[in-house]
């Protein structure tokens, strides 16, 4: 079995396997766990919860005036790379056929040049993110394990993608087995590591926002 | 075989000419990349050289590639390959049957000792000793390790023999392996494809006998003269793969209009041939601009690689019991421990309560 063959059957299947098994473990111990009921009283007008759930998920899209200027590098960055990362995952030809053989879903894809473009532009991102947790004394005093594992595992697939696609370094079918494999490490560390921010986002975000909105002040 | 005849008296007592094959080593340097004076030279070696031994032995087989050499478009410069070797054996070319054709080989064999070349096409059986594919009484694995013993060189040709092909593929029942697992001690060129291109054995015939030495090969064994590039790399529809131009299916408009055809299942990224540029019936046409994908024939395990009609980027996976059990697994786990957690905390208030 050449390395390909590895990367494309064994390798994504049991990644795969993984993935959903820490998705679900993860979900389902989260949302079933018991909760203990907000016995304040709301402040009056407050919104239903709902309602400042979505208020406070749109509210954290951008800083607030009080935080300054001093993240907004940080901001945009991330903003570059998440939004560079959906339009590499969800644009590039290749990925969407992966994806449709997943679920059946399908959609146009973009040019494989501007693809290309947004991998430079995002890998240059990711690469400004890491610089800036290495050279900040706090963040660099904050990060572990976790976190460059995460950077690690998410700045892989871009690279050994823009390398495979330009056929630099190797051989293209090797380049795209490192490419195939670095997905699959990817998947294996997604549920159990920072990335799964991915699915907790929108929940912790959204917890906030309806904690904010019974009990604070109106903004 | 004439042993003391060159091939140069032979060509001419065919009434081919010096120009002619001028023209064939002219055409054999440019397809294996070779320098530009290297075919005055090759010609002048060719026509110098003895003929070269040939036994050609034929497995588990379909005679594809025994087919392609002799039925491309006739009279073509691949047939002059003919004239360069003496082809003491082969099944299937041959007049003569029984003893007498065993004979033939053997005495080939004793008289060029040490100096014939074997050309194999189909892989070899091994399972149960062989037994699955056996000629005069000789499995092909005997025939293989007796014929080889004695050999200059063997030219695997065909992806059967380079590769173990279709004979190997799963669940190989017959325990077909490629003549690079039966025969280490001997150098081995191999000549994959389903069928392999004329040009490229005739051209890796003409280089080991103008030469008397193998080609440049890849890490598979591959002269890389043919095998150097991929499909993709040389072809004519890669502007599209550039822009993100797929076919959808074979007959949407971008299939009409031309466009990459990775969507549905081109192996050509991943493929070394020289299909793209040599191509076939003359160099009328190769699979890819016939409108269909390239199979990767000439890859090893083509066979059994996912399916000729899934895209590259796909897996190949999709074991039904491995994904939903580990989902169901997951949610088991996660539902358990909440639960857990759960019982934690009413045995907590229960605690609190007394």
């Amino acid at each position: 079995m050449s390395l390909l063959d590895f990367a494309r059957g064994p390798a994504l299947e049991y990644a795969f396997a993984i993935f959903l098994f820490g998705i679900l473990w993860r979900i389902a111990s989260l949302f079933l766990l018991p909760r203990a009921k907000d016995r304040s009283v709301p402040r009056p007008g407050a919104p239903a919860a709902a309602v400042s759930a979505a208020r406070g998920f749109v509210r954290h899209m951008w800083l607030r005036p009080p935080y300054g200027q001093s993240t907004v590098f940080a901001l945009v960055n991330g903003y570059i790379f998440h939004v560079g990362l959906a339009i590499i995952v969800f644009g590039f030809g290749p990925h969407i056929l992966f994806i449709n053989g997943l679920t059946g879903l399908s959609w146009p894809n973009l040019p494989s040049g501007v693809i290309s473009v947004v991998s430079v532009v995002t890998l240059a991102a990711l690469a400004a993110a890491l610089v800036r947790r290495l050279t900040s004394p706090v963040l660099r005093l904050l990060s572990g394990f976790n976190d460059y594992m995460s950077w690690l595992v998410t700045t892989a697939p871009v690279l050994t993608g823009l390398l495979a696609v330009s056929h630099l370094g190797a051989k293209y079918e090797t380049l795209l087995a490192v490419h195939i494999l670095s997905i699959a490490v990817f998947l294996i560390w997604f549920p159990f590591g920072k990335l799964f921010h991915a699915f907790l986002v929108f929940v912790t975000r959204s917890q906030t926002g309806a904690f904010y909105g019974r009990r604070g002040v109106q903004i | 075989m004439s042993e003391q005849e060159t091939i140069g008296e032979l060509l001419v007592k065919r009434g081919i000419s010096r120009r002619a094959l001028l023209k064939y080593a002219g055409y054999l340097a440019s397809v294996m990349a070779l320098p530009p004076t290297s075919s005055t030279a090759m010609a002048q070696a060719l026509a110098n050289a003895r003929r070269q031994s040939v036994i050609w032995l034929s497995f588990q087989e379909c005679t594809g590639c025994t087919e392609s050499l002799t039925r491309s478009f006739s009279p073509t410069i691949e047939d002059m390959i003919f004239d360069l070797i003496s082809l003491d054996y082969h099944e299937t070319l041959q007049a003569v049957s029984g003893y007498a054709a065993e004979e033939a080989r053997m005495q080939a064999m004793k008289e060029n000792k040490g100096k014939y070349v074997v050309v194999v096409d189909g892989s070899v059986s091994t399972k149960d000793g062989g037994v699955y594919s056996a000629n005069a009484g000789k499995t092909n694995l005997e025939t293989l390790q007796e014929t080889a013993k004695d050999a200059l060189a063997l030219i695997s040709v065909g992806t059967c023999a380079a590769f173990g092909g279709i004979p190997h593929a799963k669940p190989n029942p017959t325990g077909a392996v490629p003549v690079s697992d039966i025969i280490t001690d001997k150098p081995i060129i191999n000549i994959p494809g389903c069928p392999p291109i004329a040009e490229a054995i005739a051209g890796t015939v003409a280089y080991l006998v103008t030469f008397g030495k193998i080609p440049e090969l890849d890490h598979l064994g591959r002269p890389k003269a043919f095998f150097g590039d991929t499909i993709h790399d040389r072809c004519y529809r890669r502007p599209f793969y550039d822009k993100g131009l797929f076919a959808k299916s074979f007959d949407d408009e971008g299939a009409r209009n031309g466009w990459c055809l990775y969507e549905v299942g081109c192996k050509g990224p991943v493929t070394y041939n020289a299909c793209a540029t040599l191509k076939w019936n003359g160099g009328v046409s190769f699979p890819i601009q016939s409108g269909h994908g390239c199979l990767g024939c000439s890859e090893p395990d083509f066979w059994d690689r996912g399916g000729f009609y899934k895209p590259l980027s796909s897996w190949t996976g999709g074991n039904a019991a491995i994904i939903g059990g580990a989902a169901a697994a997951g949610a088991v786990v996660g539902a358990a421990s909440a639960l857990l957690a759960r019982r934690r905390k009413a045995s907590a208030s229960g605690e609190k309560g007394s």
